[in-house]
């Protein structure tokens, strides 16, 4: 039985990461090993609360049931652990390194010291079920009779596409790019997720029977119709693709990038992929990233192991405290700085900093040009910046990232041949049940929700496709 | 005849209790003489105190008096009617009630000649009953019936005494006769014989006991004469006490209740069908049922007791089968009576509960106590041959020098008067003589079979393979089907197996009722246990343990009236939890009148909903089919449940066939085991034995507990064995604590007991399967019960392959996927940022969220919802800071919570005009009179740090009597929680665990409340006092004896209460809702017209302004809130108060942890002031200026039926909105529906030799000079020198006065609580005897008791003071030279004490003080005590045996200081008392010392040890003398 005052005496402690120089030399994850007992001692932190925030509402969006998997790391029964922490999340593996683990911010134990280290505890569990063999196929053991397309095969998709599969109906997943991930595969550097962790548990999804149709665009290379008369149903997890421009002078110079056009390239690159992509390489540049964000920062990291002269970050708002801002209260995702591995990297951030223009010579950028912010808090609440005077200053860039976040689902025609209507954001719109106002069609992930976290996307999925069982087994109706 | 009022609403007036006072006096050679009768009136009268009155202020609660037939008187008085009476003997006497009507009385008399006539004897005429009814008050005396006697000549049979005999067996069937008669006829109901008997006669009503006499002409008549009289005076829970329901009835009068008398009725009915006896010949069946309908538990004792001597046992031997003393576990009782207990534990099952009972035959007369010694009973005999027992000593004036023996009746014995031998049997004699009656020890030993010596044979007999090894699903599976979660595993079945102990918890519970909880519920889940409150204590199963027993009898029961050898062949058990081996034996057992015969409980799920109500009735039959083939034992088992076959539900399987078998007669034959998957905590278990099952089988349990063992824990057994066998002792400990909550003792009593209450369960359902439940709110029925066992079932089955995990369930924790809670991160957090924030609009935003989770259909208040009326403007409603004055804390002790948080709480409430809670940890004196006092000083079970001086600095006093969280449970504050500043605060000692008892010790009985209530009104006068109930079905009925007892303030509390640690089956499953708690209470104080004398409150996770106005609509004045409050604190719900580790610093004592607290009143305040404000807001939209207008106001609620909730749309929630009136209209006809007088009208005040104390005591108090005094006392001088006491803590503070400043002596017998509460430097003196409650609360004071100097008796050997002497004492010393009851010292923490003998549980859970005990002790010695020293010369080595070393250690006197501190008291106790003893044993000390034992509590040594090693220097026994004097 663990100490129930284990939380007063034991210290928080996270992986140490390699030495900045180290891990510049190469893609990889750059955590280092931390033993198995280091782990248990870190589980041993947790109060085992009477209501676990971190499974609130500000807590864990897949709704892990993180307690009962710290006692069980604890007492070293980790194979119990995986499985409570696969009866919530398919892809632990996956949010146990991407999640910015808002259990975290919502963690009791954060109140009155420093919260429970709990996403590396789902990291470590969800690694040792693989190397131990654990995660294997969970085929269902019999079939339903209905077929599902899930069109997109980022975590949505894929979490859907696992728990139809473990329902036990047939599932295709189309994927328009040459393999299946999405965003875990283009989107996200390897050194924060070696891909070969995702080859692993798509292997998982194979053999439990998922189909996987790649490099199908589906709405041009197969017709919405063809879509909808192939299959009982259909999953929209198309993602969040429309990133957010900056339409101000000079936006049409060379070396001005989408994120995660670059981030895409990088990714291909080292996958040795047949398309290049389209980003550049930022070898010896001076790179401005606009947007202070986590792709920003994916950006910084993957700059600087290019071997880029300077890397900065400029970001609209002011810099924020050091510790929880007093507007977000706990157990609220709390305004607060967050300093990435990209920033001990060398980063360099600018707070409060808008760009107005950028300027070069032959046709590609050089110069950036910006001005220092204000913001104004009126008394309803609502924000504003104003632009301070004479603080305009400009800085040499010869690559510039746009990192601004996004804009909803691409508009593809897919979305239109099926019928789906947009919310006022321009996301597929969809009531409670993930249901569009089409019968059979179903939305998940970032297409529903707007581009978010992976957490999100996972439970999106699982909520779709509990909701397409029940409605394919209730008889189909509305 | 003036009865109760109908049930209506919540009210019942099946749930009305009683007690009171009780005595005999009566001649030894049966010399009949008015001077008995004269004696026992005046008896009664100065019993006045123990009786209650109704709102009326002059109604009596009933007193009676019964009487030999006084032939002398009859003869005349019958002469001057024109009857002539034959010889004495040879005629019987009806007393009979007749209604007024003309008509109605004249069939009713009909009837009653018809009956006569029916057994061949004739009617020699009626007498009317000349009274004077000019003492009754207007509407009692338009009630009263017509009284008159019926005499009956018995016809053409002899005289001997064995004809008498049959005589009075004509007569009780003549009787019975009438009143099957009467049940046929219109307006039978209002006729009632008193008596109809030979031998005996009644006269009783609803009087007060100074009215009886008044009342009844014969009573005053010189010729009236009687060798034996019993009388009796009532307090009862209601102010309709009918005239049939006073005492005595024909063979008894009783003080005490009986708690398992559900179960006891129900088995009298089962064994009704297997009874004959040859004197009733065939016509037994017209005597049957035993025990009337809608009567007392005493009446139906009555029953019984007359029956089993009618039917021809002697008296006293009818007795010991329905109240046996404790023998189970009584390791030097005499083996003959351990087998006649044995013999007849196979007959009847124990009529448990606290009982005085006075009974008599009209020869004998008699006189009992309940197993642990629960209600006082003092007797004297006298020189001139009378033998005198009462309820109160001193009650009767008797000249000392005509007193030849004094003593107490002891727990379980009995004391029989022979008036036709002239003899008395002391218990001894009389119980050696019945157990010789016939060879019980050899019926017992040929014919009972041990269970347990079966399964020793058994594995001896080396299974070939397992007996039951069926291919079954897998454990996931059948876990799933039966509802298992990982929270129960985790959270109850792990612990459980883990440590042999039931889990803790803390905090309430905030989720659904089952009823409308969105998730499938076990049927058990719409159970909630009853539990004991105020008018029947609590046990502690654990310190009291030798009261208890599991121990069951299965098999057939036989002819209850006669006796042969067969009735002893049943299978014994000593548990109920039957184990894999166990029910192998069990089905080995090849008797076929033992046999064991299996019925599958199961329905096809292919059937649907319907199937389950299909294969219930099948289930029943086929247990009558396996009955009428011959079995002994019924095993009902969902052994096969399968993915085609659903399990039915296991109360549901048993309560069916139990009640099928007793509407069949057949009950009789077999005895019920549960074989059920679904039984895993102790509360399943004790439902099914609850509703029939005399054992349980839960394999899946076992199986579970098996397959989470770990390997290590195996050792040499089977794997999981061991875990198993802890998993089973703690199932067989929660039991125990499940009955002892109830104040049932035995498991035996328990079965079939039915003392729970269902929640959401429909009538048609209750009625046919659960009989005789309470079920108030309607609810759901087969058909839901089927759907949700179904809807398990399929998620069980239905993706078996793909499911590795049992359901998160979430009921102990929060989980976002498992069950709801109305504590949530999302309302935790709002409340938390609104008040931290001063935001108004956020703390709308959580009253928002709160309003919608209980309309979430989570409580019943959700499911209410106010009626539109024309609003007002918000300004005309009364301002915020009037509403506050409204609300109140909870009772949260300075230990459980931090002094911070505890601190915190009485600052806000001091600013907003509210009252805080001390709880019942005592306060720090340094509060007193600052900002950081409690308003409310809560006085509990353990009374820790109850002085004068916390009592005299409060606004109000209250009475914890239950709490919502674990209504019926004590509390234990472990040793490493008790730091130096908490053992200052509770007068213990660092490091030394602190326990609760769970009843009060001075509270048995509604009129020991009384007393209490008393007691604290004389100390602390201007104090309000307040009593806190839980809210069970029947509490109402508590409450308006609450009211009567002169409480000022009632507290229903709801069962969603939390706590600082308990039981988790305890908040779980104990207790329900406060809105029908509050609403039944409202509903009943209305109806007896007490409703304006009291303050009504109610408490149980109120949030919001919404939840204030529902409470005040269903009748609250006030209103309580503690989580809420806390959550403002900075609680976050950690629920894990019990471990003292709460992070944010509320409820620890860590220091650590403390120093994280980030609480402050102004964020109380403010959430307060928010409430107020919100409630200000719905009173203007519900038109009302004032919260008094909208008290009681039920008509301004409507109860939704929700469409989308198939289960909440079942509840009828009409009873809860049920708008009383008043049964008897005070004059001006205003109802009363709300608190109007501000304080209670005190006749008594607080006696007058208080306020003479007091008079006296001026010099001393004003300027402190030395006063003395001395008076005479009577027993209805009760608390004296309480109000003294009160006033010198007033001004001088736990300090007092000088020692012996004031200082008096008195002549007489003391009434009850004699120096209660005793201040510093207040002396009391007694010469003559004490009653209960010596210096109960002693804060400082000496108290002084002898034996009147000429008294003719052996002093050192006779009882001085009653039970519970010195209970909760702080500081002070007592010397008592003589024997004092049960209980002495219980709860001492500082006092000293020196005593001649004690009873049964002395120094029981005392913390510190010492005690010298100069003789005898009782058994039970130091039980749970944990601090503190006990010297005890134990002359005839006895004192091993009796003392519970559980706690303590026994060593000789060895060091010196030990011996000088010994020496010392022994010399004090000479010295201040003359005590003969004292000199003798000091004239050979050295000789006498040898024989003395130091009982210490091991913790305690090691605690001084501790000390005495950090000081370095100090030795022992100063530490000891130290902590004694100011602890």
């Amino acid at each position: 039985m663990r100490d129930p005052k284990g939380f007063l005496t034991l210290r928080r402690a996270t992986p140490g990461r390699q030495a900045v120089e180290e891990r510049l030399t190469h893609w990889g994850e750059f955590y280092c090993p931390v033993p198995e007992a280091a782990v248990r001692t870190q589980a041993a932190r947790c109060m085992d609360c009477g209501v676990p925030f971190c499974q609130g509402d500000s807590g864990c969006p897949v709704r892990n049931i993180i307690p009962d998997w710290n006692d069980l790391v604890n007492r070293g029964e980790w194979r119990e652990a995986l499985e409570s922490l696969h009866a919530t999340n398919n892809f632990p593996e996956l949010t146990g390194r991407l999640c910015p683990a808002p259990c975290e911010s919502a963690c009791v134990l954060g109140l009155v010291n420093e919260p429970v280290a709990i996403r590396h505890i789902e990291q470590t569990i969800a690694d040792r079920g693989f190397a131990e063999g654990w995660v294997v196929p969970r085929p269902p053991r019999s079939a339903s009779g209905f077929s599902v397309a899930v069109v997109g095969s980022g975590p949505a998709g894929l979490a859907a596409a696992q728990q139809l599969r473990r329902f036990g109906h047939a599932v295709v997943v189309f994927e328009k790019d040459e393999r299946a991930g999405g965003l875990l595969r283009y989107g996200i550097p390897d050194f924060k997720l070696a891909k070969s962790v995702l080859e692993l548990r798509l292997a998982q999804l194979e053999a439990e029977g998922v189909q996987f149709r790649t490099g199908i665009d589906v709405g041009e290379d197969l017709t919405a119709s063809e879509l909808r008369s192939e299959f009982d149903a259909v999953c929209v997890a198309t993602g969040a693709g429309t990133a957010r421009d900056l339409r101000v002078p000079g936006r049409d110079l060379t070396g001005i990038y989408l994120a995660m056009d670059f981030l895409t390239s990088q990714n291909r690159r080292l996958a040795g992929d047949a398309r290049p992509g389209t980003g550049s390489e930022a070898r010896d540049r001076r790179v401005v990233i606009i947007g202070g964000g986590d792709t920003g920062s994916d950006c910084a990291g993957t700059c600087l192991r290019q071997g880029a002269r300077s890397v900065r970050q400029f970001e609209l708002l002011p810099q924020p405290p050091i510790d929880r801002a007093a507007s977000t209260p706990w157990p609220l995702w709390p305004m607060q700085l967050r300093t990435s591995h990209a920033h001990e990297e060398g980063c360099q951030r600018e707070w409060s900093v808008a760009t107005t223009a950028f300027s070069g010579e032959n046709g590609r950028v050089q110069r950036i040009h910006a001005v220092r912010l204000e913001r104004q808090v009126f008394a309803d609440g609502s924000t504003d910046y104003e632009q301070l005077p004479e603080t305009a200053f400009e800085l040499e860039a010869d690559l510039v990232l746009l990192a601004m976040g996004f804009a909803g689902p691409v508009k593809s025609r897919l979305l239109g041949d099926l019928s789906v209507e947009l919310d006022g954001r321009g996301n597929v719109a969809t009531d409670e049940a993930h249901r569009t106002g089409v019968p059979g069609v179903f939305a998940a992930g970032d297409a529903h929700r707007g581009a978010s976290l992976i957490v999100w996307a996972i439970r999106e999925g699982r909520d779709a496709a509990d909701s397409i069982d029940h409605w394919l087994r209730s008889g189909r109706c509305s | 005849m003036q009865g109760q009022p109908a049930a209506q609403g919540l009210y019942d007036p099946a749930y009305e209790h009683d007690a009171c006072g009780i005595g005999f006096v009566a001649h030894i050679h049966g010399v009949r003489s008015r001077d008995v009768v004269d004696k026992s009136l005046e008896l009664l009268r100065n019993l006045s105190h123990r009786s209650a009155v109704a709102a009326d202020a002059c109604t009596g609660d009933g007193a009676g008096i019964l009487l030999q037939v006084p032939h002398a008187f009859l003869r005349r008085a019958c002469g001057q009617a024109g009857i002539a009476l034959p010889d004495a003997g040879s005629y019987g006497v009806g007393t009979v009630f007749l209604p007024a009507r003309r008509a109605a009385r004249a069939a009713c008399e009909r009837a009653v000649e018809a009956a006569v006539a029916e057994e061949g004897c004739a009617v020699l005429g009626w007498r009317d009953v000349p009274v004077d009814d000019s003492v009754l008050a207007g509407p009692t005396r338009r009630a009263r019936p017509v009284i008159r006697q019926i005499f009956v000549a018995r016809m053409g049979v002899g005289r001997d005494v064995d004809t008498n005999s049959l005589f009075e067996v004509t007569l009780y069937v003549i009787r019975r006769r009438i009143e099957a008669a009467l049940r046929k006829i219109p307006d039978g109901s209002d006729c009632y014989v008193a008596s109809f008997s030979s031998r005996t006669v009644v006269y009783k009503g609803m009087l007060r006991p100074d009215q009886l006499t008044r009342f009844y002409d014969d009573l005053r008549d010189g010729e009236l004469e009687s060798a034996i009289a019993l009388v009796h005076s009532r307090f009862s829970t209601n102010t309709f006490p009918s005239w049939r329901l006073a005492h005595p009835y024909r063979f008894l009068c009783h003080n005490g209740e009986i708690n398992a008398l559900r179960g006891n009725l129900n088995w009298m009915r089962v064994r009704e069908a297997i009874m004959s006896c040859s004197r009733f010949g065939d016509g037994l069946a017209a005597l049957l049922p035993v025990c009337g309908e809608k009567q007392s538990d005493s009446a139906s004792l009555d029953n019984v007791l007359e029956l089993l001597t009618v039917a021809g046992r002697p008296l006293a031997h009818a007795m010991a089968m329905l109240i046996p003393e404790a023998w189970e576990g009584h390791t030097t009782m005499s083996s003959a009576r351990r087998a006649f207990y044995a013999y007849h534990a196979s007959l009847m099952e124990p009529w448990d509960g606290p009982a005085a009972v006075a009974f008599t035959d009209g020869r004998q007369v008699a006189a009992v106590l309940d197993r642990n010694g629960l209600r006082p009973a003092r007797y004297v005999i006298t020189t001139d041959d009378y033998v005198v027992l009462s309820s109160e000593a001193g009650a009767l004036a008797i000249p000392v020098e005509n007193v030849r023996a004094k003593g107490r009746l002891e727990p379980g014995k009995m004391l029989v008067v022979n008036t036709t031998q002239g003899r008395i049997l002391d218990d001894e004699a009389l119980k050696t003589e019945m157990a010789l009656v016939r060879p019980y020890q050899r019926w017992v030993a040929e014919q009972r079979i041990d269970l347990e010596a079966l399964i020793n044979e058994g594995e001896a007999a080396a299974q070939a393979g397992s007996a039951h090894r069926e291919r079954s699903e897998p454990l996931i599976v059948r876990q799933r089907a039966f509802g298992y979660t990982t929270d129960e595993l985790k959270m109850v079945i792990a612990p459980m197996a883990d440590a042999g102990e039931e889990p803790a918890g803390s905090m309430g519970n905030d989720t659904p009722l089952a009823v409308l909880s969105a998730r499938p519920q076990l049927l058990s889940s719409y159970f909630r246990q009853l539990f004991a409150q105020v008018t029947n204590p609590a046990i502690d199963p654990i310190r009291e343990q030798l009261v208890m027993s599991l121990a069951m009898n299965l098999g057939p029961q036989r002819n209850l009236l006669d006796e042969t050898d067969e009735h002893a062949k049943q299978i014994r058990t000593t548990q109920p939890v039957l184990t894999e081996r166990a029910i192998s034996a069990l089905r080995g057992v090849t008797d076929p009148e033992l046999r064991a015969v299996t019925l599958p409980a199961l329905f096809p799920v292919a059937d649907g909903i319907s199937g389950l109500e299909v294969a219930v009735d099948e289930l029943c039959n086929a247990a009558t089919h396996a009955v009428g083939a011959g079995c002994g034992v019924l095993v009902l088992s969902d052994r096969g449940m399968s993915a085609v076959e659903a399990p039915i539900p296991a109360a549901l399987m048993v309560a069916a066939v139990h009640h099928h078998l007793i509407r069949e007669g057949l009950r009789w034959r077999v005895s019920l085991v549960a074989e059920t998957g679904e039984a895993r905590e102790v509360s399943h278990l004790a439902l099914l034995i609850a509703y029939g099952a005399s054992a349980v089988h839960p394999y899946l349990a076992l199986e579970t507990v098996a397959a989470m063992a770990r390997p290590e824990a195996a050792g040499d057994k089977p794997h999981g064995y061991a875990a198993q066998q802890r998993y089973v002792n703690a199932l067989g400990k929660g039991l125990l604590k499940i009955m002892s909550k109830m104040g049932i003792s035995t498991l035996q009593s328990y079965c079939g007991a039915q003392s729970w209450e269902a929640v959401g369960l429909n009538a048609a359902l209750v009625d046919r399967h659960f009989a005789g439940t309470p079920s108030r709110v309607g609810g759901i029925g087969m058909d839901l019960i089927a759907e949700e066992t179904l809807r398990r079932h399929r998620q069980a089955f239905e993706n078996a392959s793909t499911v590795t995990r049992l359901d998160p369930g979430g009921e102990y924790q929060y989980r976002v996927q498992g069950e709801h809670h109305n504590w949530n991160p999302m309302t935790i957090a709002t409340l938390q940022h609104a008040t931290r924030g001063d935001s108004y609009s956020t703390f709308k935003e959580f009253s928002r969220l709160a309003n919608d989770e209980t309309r979430r259909q989570s409580t019943l208040r959700g499911l209410l919802e106010f009626l539109e009326r024309d609003p007002i403007p918000l300004d005309d409603v009364e301002p915020a800071a009037a509403i506050t004055r409204r609300f109140v804390t909870g009772a949260m002790s300075f230990g459980s919570l931090g002094s911070e948080a505890h601190e915190t709480l009485a600052i806000a409430m001091n600013r907003i005009g509210g009252r805080s809670n001390s709880g019942e940890g005592g306060e720090d004196p340094a509060r007193f009179g600052t900002e950081r006092n409690s308003a409310i000083k809560q006085v509990a079970s353990a009374r820790f740090g109850v002085t004068a001086e916390y009592l005299v600095n409060a606004t109000e006093l209250q009475i914890k009597i239950s709490q919502g969280a674990k209504p019926g449970e004590g509390g234990q504050l472990p040793g490493h929680k008790v730091d130096a500043v908490i053992a200052r605060t509770r007068h213990s000692t660092p490091g030394v665990t602190l326990i609760s008892p769970p009843p009060h010790h001075d509270i048995y009985s509604i009129e020991d409340l009384a007393q209490l209530i008393y007691d604290l009104k004389a100390i602390s006068p201007a104090a309000a006092v307040s009593v806190k109930l839980v809210a069970e079905a029947g509490v109402g009925t508590v409450a308006a004896g609450v009211a009567k007892a002169r409480a000022d303030l009632i507290l229903i509390s709801g069962d969603s209460g939390g706590t600082g640690a308990s039981p988790l089956s305890s908040i779980m499953r104990a207790g329900i809702p406060w809105e029908l708690g509050l609403a039944e209470t409202q509903q009943t104080l209305v109806i007896n017209g007490l409703r304006g004398r009291v303050r009504l409150q109610t408490d149980g996770q109120l949030k919001t302004g919404r939840d204030v106005v529902v409470a005040a609509l269903l009748g609250a004045d006030e209103f309580g809130f503690a989580t809420a409050p806390l959550i403002v604190e900075g609680c976050v719900m950690m629920r894990k108060c019990h471990l003292n580790t709460c992070p944010v610093g509320i409820a620890t004592q860590d220091p650590e942890l403390r120093a994280k607290f980030a609480g402050q009143a102004e964020h109380v305040v403010n959430y307060f002031f928010f409430v107020a404000e919100e409630v200000r807001e719905l009173m203007a939209r519900l038109g009302f200026r004032t919260m008094n207008e909208m008290i009681g106001r039920t008509d301004l609620l409507r109860a939704l039926r929700p469409s989308d909730h198939a289960k909440a749309r079942t509840l009828d929630l009409s009873a809860l909105l049920h708008l009383a009136t008043p049964a008897a209209r005070a004059r001006g006809g205003r109802v009363v529906r709300r608190h109007v007088r501000s304080r209670q009208r005190r006749p008594d005040g607080v006696g007058a030799l208080n306020k003479t104390l007091v008079e006296l005591a001026k010099p001393a108090l004003e300027s402190g000079e030395r006063v003395t005094a001395t008076l005479s006392i009577t027993n209805g001088d009760r608390a004296v020198g309480a109000t003294l006491s009160g006033e010198i803590a007033r001004r001088y503070g736990s300090a007092g006065l000088p020692d012996d400043t004031v200082s008096f002596h008195f002549a007489g017998a003391a009434g009850q609580s004699f120096g209660a509460f005793a201040a510093g430097g207040l002396s009391l003196e007694l010469e003559g005897e004490a009653n209960d409650y010596v210096g109960k609360g002693l804060s400082g004071g000496r108290l002084i008791l002898r034996h009147p100097r000429r008294a003719q008796f052996i002093p050192d050997q006779t009882v001085l003071a009653g039970n519970t002497v010195l209970y909760g004492a702080t500081s002070g010393e007592a010397y008592i030279a003589g024997v004092a009851g049960e209980r002495f010292a219980v709860r001492n923490s500082g006092a000293i004490a020196v005593v001649e003998g004690v009873g049964d549980h002395g120094c029981e859970y005392m913390t510190g003080g010492t005690v010298v005990v100069l003789g005898r002790t009782g058994r039970n010695f130091a039980a749970g005590m944990s601090g503190g020293i006990a010297f005890v010369l134990d002359e005839f080595g006895e004192l091993e045996s009796r003392c519970n070393a559980a706690m303590v250690e026994l060593t000789r006197v060895t060091t010196r200081s030990d011996r000088e501190l010994l020496r010392r008291l022994v010399e004090q106790h000479a010295r201040y008392t003359g005590s003969a003893r004292a000199k003798r044993e000091l004239g050979r000390w050295e000789v006498s010392q040898r024989h003395f034992f130091a009982v210490v509590p091991r913790e305690y040594r090691q605690a001084l040890e501790r000390r005495a090693d950090a000081a370095a220097a100090a030795a022992v026994p100063g530490a000891i003398m130290e902590n004694a004097r100011h602890a």
